[in-house]
């Protein structure tokens, strides 16, 4: 099993070593020549969106991750991963990849202060530790999109399809909950 | 409480991994330096190369200026205030800055005592020369270090100095034994589990940037490929003769530092850089300031 991470700013590092302690191979994607080969899921980590968002258009990558993930390619965004596959940013003009039927909100949670942690549910898999730095929320999902998680009454994780998503970074923490789940979604496509 | 607090602090650092942080002056500036990529900007009423011109005290800036700045932009905000000046971290604190760098950049207001940076809520950058500084701000309380450099001069050899220095000590550190570790961090006054977090992981506890000095895509690949985990540009966007192309260049190349064509590609028809000034024509050294 081979996992593309997107490398073009943030917090990457982090997932490939989630990923390894998982015993999954990993691979960073920084431009186009490194999507060329075959690989079986995709992270778009924690990061500034607009950045990412930026240079995932500039380098050429945002037609064919588009391409891979509305053919069926495992995608888990973290952060600002999960603005760039939101198909709505309610506080911002852009709309990056647009791939997952939901609405968020970025910077939801307001500067570096109101950053914070919490512990909830995620899905039926139990209680996970969360850290929201400068966190988006979901504001809104559409049809078919699954809520698996909240936090004071705002949704912070969800997945449709073969798209999961997290306001929170599991990759900061040592509970490998999340990243389990999304293997499992590997495996099973 | 606290601890959380450092930790994410601590994380903020991790989500600006792989970015470049630009100096900017007014809204306009960190617009562009936002439309350019950049993954925060640091908010100051005069780059370094000008206050190095200017001469005289130089501050903490104008808090409307910073508002006015925190209200263009939608990444992080950063300020700098003055090494030991707690209140001007006190005031910056209290307009909910993103980052305050306690900056060699401006004139220290102590010559002994950095600023107890475990009182404040928001996070803290400093500059540092070798590990032993880096260790001793990480132990007052700094999440993120950049290397010092020799902001304002648009040279980079202080900048490369201040990262082999580190990454070579960091090297030193990994390869010594038990009883080698309590000698070295006596020798660096450094705090003993510190020098054990760098013995076994061959980094530092927090995010490492390189500042100071840089001024092209090549100088940016080039600091990147030192080791350092993310670049701050100051004078090098806005002095220069095409801040927008150059800013985005310097973006990119940060991505790909290892990409050698297309670096080349990058560092064409920029326009000028900054004129710059060597480390033998300056006379005011601001990496001396504090230790």
């Amino acid at each position: 099993m081979k996992i593309g991470i997107l490398a073009l700013q943030g917090a990457f590092v982090e997932h490939e070593k989630m990923l390894g302690g998982l015993g999954a191979e990993t691979f960073e994607i920084r431009q186009k020549r490194d999507i060329e080969r075959a690989f079986d899921g995709l992270i778009i980590p924690g990061g500034e969106s607009t950045v990412q968002g930026k240079l995932l258009a500039e380098l050429g990558l945002t037609e064919k991750i588009k391409a891979l993930i509305n053919g069926g390619l495992p995608v888990f965004g973290t952060c600002a991963g999960l603005l760039l596959l939101a198909k709505c940013i309610e506080n911002d003009e852009h709309v990056y990849l647009g791939t997952m039927d939901i609405t968020a909100v970025r910077n939801a949670y307001g500067r570096q202060l109101g950053s914070f942690s919490a512990a909830a549910g995620f899905g039926d898999m139990g209680e996970v530790p969360m850290t929201f730095i400068r966190a988006p929320y979901i504001s809104g999902v559409g049809d078919g999109v699954e809520i698996l998680s909240e936090v004071g009454g705002r949704i912070v994780a969800a997945r449709q399809n073969n798209m999961l998503v997290t306001a929170f970074h599991p990759e900061l923490n040592d509970n490998k909950t999340v990243h389990s789940a999304f293997l499992d979604m590997v495996r099973a496509s | 409480m606290k601890n959380e607090r450092f930790e994410l602090n601590k994380n903020l650092a991790q989500m600006l991994k792989g970015g470049v942080i630009m100096d900017v002056t007014t809204p306009e500036q960190a617009k562009i330096a936002e439309a350019a990529g950049a993954c925060a900007v640091m908010a100051l009423e005069r780059i370094p190369a000008d206050i190095r011109a200017a001469g005289g005290v130089s501050r903490m800036s104008d808090p409307k200026m910073i508002k006015g700045i925190q209200n263009a932009v939608t990444i992080p905000v950063m300020a700098k205030c003055r090494i030991g000046h707690f209140a001007e971290a006190q005031i910056l604190q209290a307009i909910e800055i993103d980052y305050i760098d306690e900056s060699e950049v401006l004139s220290p207001a102590d010559d002994k005592y950095h600023i107890d940076k475990t009182a404040f809520r928001v996070p803290f950058v400093c500059g540092a020369r070798d590990l032993g500084e880096a260790l001793r701000r990480i132990n007052e309380g700094a999440a993120m270090i950049r290397t010092k450099g020799e902001p304002g001069t648009g040279d980079v050899v202080q900048a490369v100095r201040h990262m082999r220095i580190m990454q070579s000590e960091i090297r030193r550190f990994g390869s010594m034994s038990a009883d080698e570790l309590y000698e070295a961090a006596k020798e660096l006054a450094v705090p003993y589990d510190l020098a054990v977090y760098v013995h076994e992981n061959k980094k530092l506890p927090v995010v490492n940037f390189a500042a100071g000095g840089v001024a092209t895509p090549a100088d940016a690949a080039l600091m990147m490929q030192l080791g350092a985990e993310g670049v701050f540009v100051g004078s090098g966007i806005f002095k220069s003769g095409n801040p927008e192309k150059r800013a985005a260049a310097i973006v990119k190349a940060v991505t790909n530092y290892e990409d050698a064509d297309m670096l080349a590609e990058l560092s064409e028809d920029l326009g000028e850089a900054m004129v710059g000034i060597n480390e033998h024509e300056i006379e005011l050294i601001m990496e001396e300031r504090g230790k």
